[in-house]
């Protein structure tokens, strides 16, 4: 088995409150997943309201925006022998749904390489 | 001891039962965890003696008073004897250090709280996971519950010889020096050694709510006896938790249930199919009140979420009771991953979204090889495809080790070849 981190993405300004149909829908797909044994981590969802952004020099900025494309939502670890399979547990996600996207990036154990 | 608890006499094996656990836990946290034996020689002896006296002179007006006064006195006898031994032939120190005999009175006072705080400290002391957890719940229906090894081989559908073995090597484990003062008190009831406690009660409970046995005292008996024993934590500052609470409500909406579950002939009957009249209405009300208690913290605990499915499962159909249960059983999935969720998650899909959503959600949770997964998939399939409904339910019935068990889904499967 192989760790793969699932990274939501969205650039479709929605409030940080999602509805009640959109967390049963979403819970209902995680915890498909949790079903098949394959989550690792179920994650967090990342605020868009409170975010600062570190630059070098001392420097801090106010955002990002979520009018930045591509804006991280959330992410959650999963555990699968390939990384099709992470990609099909990927495409039931809610937030393709919503102009979203999710990116599929395996974990590195220590000592691999690239 | 073992014939004694089968003994004919219908007073003492009932008094057995219920005073046996607590006598040996008030004399054996005197004698310190290494030790336990000794209590329970001298509360089985206590026992027989009774069992002579009382045939000749008839029981006594207070059964219980009489059965601690001479389990006391027998203690007293020992120490007495033991102490003359130790000091002056070996010329080492007497057994028990720093208590005056004055304490050991007073320990040995067999009143409510002595009585409780003896409990939890056995609780705790033989809940330890030094030994495996199958060892731990043989050692607690040994020590904390009275049973006899024939009774826990029987629940365990495994031979008196191997529960013997099983017990010799978990008292030895319980025996070994580093764990010489867990009767001690305050008890430890650091978070991690609660949830390892109520881990076994909970274990102890569903031995008896989906036992291999198809016994069904037995089942109750197991049943009845972890609810006991969680009451006994709800006693104490330290152990009344909200997780513990959540327990015990849960044990208790099971247990609601039990008479409903099964037959005159010992036969499953199926949770739709049960007569509701025959739930306890008095176990609903009291699993509602330790639920409400479970809720006063912020924690969620496996616990919590079980307890709200059993909640929904006392309710009435509507109000939105399968999404509810859903909901429960997606978070349950998330926080603790079981085959036995997997499958009844899939089941609450099948009654929110439909058979057909369900059954694809099934197929995906790969567990071909547990008779529950086959039996879920020919129930799915019955009102679509009775073809392979059929053969899921063939494929249930061979995998099932349960005579109850596989003369319900036979029964099932008849009334499906009727059909068609």
């Amino acid at each position: 088995m192989k760790e793969f981190m699932l990274i939501f993405r969205n650039s479709n300004p929605a409030p940080d409150t999602p509805t009640p149909e959109q967390m049963q829908e979403r819970m209902n797909w995680l915890a498909g997943i949790a079903a098949q044994n394959k989550l690792v981590d179920k994650g967090n969802r990342l605020s868009m309201g409170q975010a600062k952004t570190v630059l070098p020099d001392n420097i801090v900025t106010d955002g990002p925006f979520t009018e930045i494309k591509e804006f991280v939502r959330g992410y959650i670890v999963v555990k699968t022998t390939t990384i099709d399979e992470a990609i099909e547990l990927a495409k039931g996600n809610p937030i393709l749904k919503m102009g979203g996207s999710v990116e599929v990036r395996a974990l590195l154990t220590p000592g691999e390489n690239n | 001891m073992e014939t004694f608890a089968n003994s004919h006499n219908e007073l003492l094996p009932q008094l057995f039962r219920m005073e046996y656990s607590k006598m040996t836990a008030v004399i054996g946290r005197l004698f310190g965890l290494h030790a336990i034996e000794i209590a329970e020689d001298i509360v089985s002896e206590t026992f027989l003696k009774a069992a002579e006296v009382w045939r000749v002179n008839g029981k006594p007006e207070n059964p219980t008073a009489w059965l601690y006064t001479v389990a006391k006195n027998k203690t007293r006898d020992y120490l007495k004897r033991v102490n003359l031994f130790e000091s002056k032939i070996k010329g080492t120190l007497p057994l028990i250090i720093g208590n005056n005999e004055l304490e050991i009175e007073q320990d040995l006072d067999f009143t409510h709280q002595i009585i409780s705080d003896s409990q939890l400290a056995m609780i705790f002391a033989v809940c330890n996971p030094v030994n495996s957890t199958e060892a731990q719940i043989c050692l607690a229906l040994k020590i904390l519950c009275g049973f006899s090894i024939e009774e826990i081989a029987s629940a365990f559908l495994a031979k008196t010889e191997t529960i013997k073995k099983r017990l010799l090597r978990a008292r030895a484990n319980l025996r070994n020096p580093s764990f010489k003062h867990a009767l001690s008190h305050p008890v430890d009831a650091s978070p991690a050694r609660l949830e390892a406690v109520l881990r076994v009660l909970y274990l102890l409970f569903n031995e008896g709510y989906f036992s291999k046995t198809d016994d069904h005292l037995i089942r109750k008996d197991l049943c009845s006896e972890a609810i006991r024993l969680t009451l006994v934590l709800t006693e104490h500052a330290a152990t009344n938790t909200t997780e513990t609470n959540a327990l015990l409500a849960l044990m208790c909406f099971q247990s609601s249930r039990l008479d409903a579950r099964a037959n005159d002939a010992g036969e499953a009957i199926l949770f739709e199919e049960q007569d509701k009249s025959l739930w306890s209405k008095e176990l609903i009300a009291k699993g509602n009140y330790y639920l409400v208690n479970a809720c006063l913290g912020n924690e969620i605990s496996k616990y919590h979420l079980e307890a709200g499915i059993a909640y929904w499962h006392t309710t009435p159909t509507g109000q939105n009771k399968w999404e509810h249960i859903l909901q429960l059983y997606n978070q349950l999935i998330i926080l603790e991953y079981s085959p036995l969720t997997a499958l009844n998650r899939a089941f609450a899909i099948g009654k929110v979204y439909g058979h057909k959503q369900a059954i694809q959600e099934v197929k995906k949770l790969n567990l071909t090889d547990l008779n529950y997964y086959h039996a879920l998939l020919g129930y799915l399939y019955a009102d679509t495809n009775i073809e392979k409904a059929k053969i899921h339910y063939e494929q249930a019935i061979t995998l099932s080790t349960s005579i109850s068990e596989k003369n319900t889904l036979m029964k099932v499967l008849k009334r499906l070849k009727a059909q068609g």
